[in-house]
């Protein structure tokens, strides 16, 4: 019974926050765009055998047959992609580092990176505006030390928009790394080293394969919200960095089409949660085979 | 320290206790005296909530929503008609308005066409859509002779070229932008017809790469800064920019012209809830607002025109006197209202503002 009910709870979190509002926005998804309060029909007042009489595909037809949602999809997986990989470059030696400093500074140098979630998000995007913009820091530092005689553009542009997602989403792929190289047993490097490799081969051999399960989790951590990502790319971004965060604000804001809005959505989960469970699969099967 | 404790806590149950009722408004940003916000709840009793958003599409989608928690919002017009059809607003009590009288008969006519006998809102403002200049870097660039009054400025990819440089801001609202270059191709500016309709988006699409940014609210302080030379905005909004530069001194010159091809007039209009969670104290504030020596301090303030013909003795000169603020029979002449565009239209609309500013 206690078994039971332990296993119940994380299950019941998942239905309530996950699986009912998937329903819910799927509902709206088949449902067609209405002028009222809320903006699309059937809904709960028409009754309950109406409301899922009148549902079809026809919102998820009308995604294939205009080329933007394609390409919104694509230009955000590259947007994702990109600036993960320049995520885990940035954090991976920052982990490392902390990884590998003495005891004692350990909690200090977890606290610095933890530090700046303590002021708000958005604040911290608005202090990027000052000090990317023409006029701002790092182009007077620059104009300064006599790099550049004309100031570089870097707001409004995609470099803008790769310089938020790294800085936002950086410390969500040190924390996992470090998690995973702290509990390396550093005598499976003395072993190796005794063993004749090299240094550099030692860590290809043993600390990467070994720190694999906190790169894959820092990954997913900063790809999933990246690829949604919508106050980054419209605070930093340019009007023509086309993402699907913003084609979603279009859809519900200016269009009013919270049935098409849905259909975007839920491809969006779609493009995620399938190679999410591929992948747990294909490490299921990996261990089962080790084991 | 537990006295302390207690202490606060009968302060806290005090100050809970002293406000009777609560309102929620909200209203677009910059768009207000502050000090009326105060002396709205000195005077009530009543306590205010005030909240701000810079683009219609955001509040209406609230008001869609349902249970926005907002008692007063102040959508313009043609949102605030369709939203009217939706259901979203409550018709108002003329018993609980006794300023009402104060309103102007000129604007209530022109409001008509978006709230039919005037039964759901009140305008607060009203203004038009048109070019802010920054008068020194323009001269400097496309020399004294430069179309600063016409459409040519921002819709010539030639002149747009050489602004490019120094900064360009256009409104994110393709509402405002589209029946604008309708205008610049001599059609109607309310037509919905597909090539009509390309014509505009030709006119966009080649001056897109000169423009910096689209946004509803950053060219205010762009302007005032001196970091941009034009934005295509609103009238108001462009004024604050040249007040602002005027008191930062930093030599910035900004003047208002309403383009000689017509400009767009439109009407934000205070209107409640169907869902109001207080609709007697939404009324308390809507007269409020209707009182003229408010509604005057309100339009000294953020330099709109306002539909309040009894305010119209407490404006200042600079407002009243100002013909891009209020402008004189000639230029009335020559603006021109907004209807709503129909579901199917919106979205193509939607769809091609997507396509000017992304090239997709």
């Amino acid at each position: 019974m206690r078994r039971f009910v332990l296993i119940a709870v994380p299950y019941l979190w998942l239905l309530a926050l996950f699986l009912v509002p998937f329903v819910i926005v799927f509902k709206i998804a088949l449902s067609d765009a209405a002028l009222a309060i809320p903006p699309y029909m059937p809904t709960m007042k028409d009754g309950l055998s109406a409301m899922f009489s009148q549902l079809d595909f026809e919102n998820f037809v009308f995604l294939t047959e205009d080329d933007l949602y394609w390409k919104a999809y694509l230009s955000s997986l590259r947007i994702a992609f990109i600036s993960t990989v320049l995520t885990l470059l940035f954090g991976y030696p920052i982990a490392y580092a902390m990884a590998r400093a003495p005891h004692e500074w350990r909690a200090t140098l977890m606290m610095l990176i933890i530090l700046p979630f303590w002021t708000s998000f958005l604040i911290r995007v608005y202090a990027w505006i000052g000090i990317l913009s023409t006029e701002g820091l790092l182009n007077r530092f620059l104009f300064w030390i006599g790099a550049i005689s004309e100031p570089l553009t870097i707001l409004n542009t995609s470099t803008a928009v790769y310089i938020g997602i790294v800085y936002t989403y950086i410390p969500f792929m040190i924390l996992p790394i470090y998690a995973a190289l702290e509990r390396l047993d550093a005598s499976l490097i003395e072993a190796a080293e005794d063993l004749g490799c090299s240094r550099m081969k030692a860590f290809w051999l043993i600390t990467i394969p070994l720190s694999k399960g906190g790169i894959v989790a820092g990954c997913f951590l900063v790809f999933i919200p990246a690829l949604g990502e919508f106050v980054i790319p419209s605070l930093l971004g340019g009007s023509g960095t086309l993402m699907i965060g913003k084609v979603l604000f279009e859809e519900f804001f200016s269009n009013r089409d919270w049935p098409v809005a849905s259909a975007v959505a839920v491809i969006l989960l779609l493009i995620l949660i399938v190679p999410i469970i591929l992948f747990q699969r294909n490490e299921q099967r990996q261990q089962e085979a080790e084991g | 320290m537990k006295q302390m404790l207690s202490t606060v806590a009968v302060l806290a149950i005090a100050s809970t206790a002293a406000w009777a009722e609560e309102v929620r408004v909200y209203n677009w940003s910059d768009y207000i005296d502050e000090e009326l916000l105060s002396k709205f709840e000195d005077e009530t009793g009543i306590k205010l909530i005030y909240d701000v958003f810079d683009s219609n599409e955001v509040l209406e989608t609230k008001m869609l929503a349902g249970s926005s928690g907002y008692d007063v919002v102040v959508p313009t017009g043609d949102f605030l008609q369709r939203m009217i059809t939706a259901g979203a607003f409550q018709k108002l009590d003329q018993a609980q308005l006794p300023n009402a009288g104060n309103l102007w008969e000129v604007i209530k006519d022109r409001t008509e066409q978006y709230d039919a006998g005037n039964a759901h809102s009140i305008n607060y403002m009203w203004g038009t859509t048109g070019l802010g200049v920054n008068v020194g870097k323009v001269a400097e660039i496309l020399g004294d002779d430069a179309p600063v009054g016409s459409l040519e400025l921002v819709f010539n990819p030639a002149n747009m070229k050489k602004l490019a440089e120094c900064g360009v801001h256009f409104l994110d609202a393709p509402t405002e932008l589209i029946p604008a270059a309708l205008t610049f191709v001599g059609e109607d500016p309310n037509s919905e017809d597909p090539e009509a309709f390309a014509k505009a988006e030709a006119v966009l699409s080649a001056i897109r790469p000169y423009v910096t940014k689209f946004h509803s609210s950053e060219y205010i302080n762009a302007l005032a800064n001196g970091d941009i030379c034009v934005a295509f905005g609103w009238s108001g909004d462009i004024l604050q920019a040249r007040d602002r530069a005027d008191e930062a001194e930093n030599g910035v010159e900004i003047a208002f012209n309403a383009p000689s091809e017509g400009a767009l007039m439109w009407f934000d209009q205070m209107a409640i809830p169907t869902d109001a969670p207080n609709p007697e104290a939404a009324h308390t504030f809507l007269n409020f607002i209707m009182d003229a020596q408010n509604m005057a301090a309100a339009s000294n303030y953020v330099y709109y025109a306002n539909g309040n013909k009894a305010s119209q003795e407490f404006l200042v000169e600079d407002v009243i006197g100002d013909p891009a603020i209020y402008p004189d029979a000639a230029t009335l002449e020559n603006l021109y209202t907004k209807a709503p565009y129909p579901q199917k239209v919106q979205r193509k609309v939607t769809r091609m503002w997507t396509k000017i500013k992304s090239g997709t």
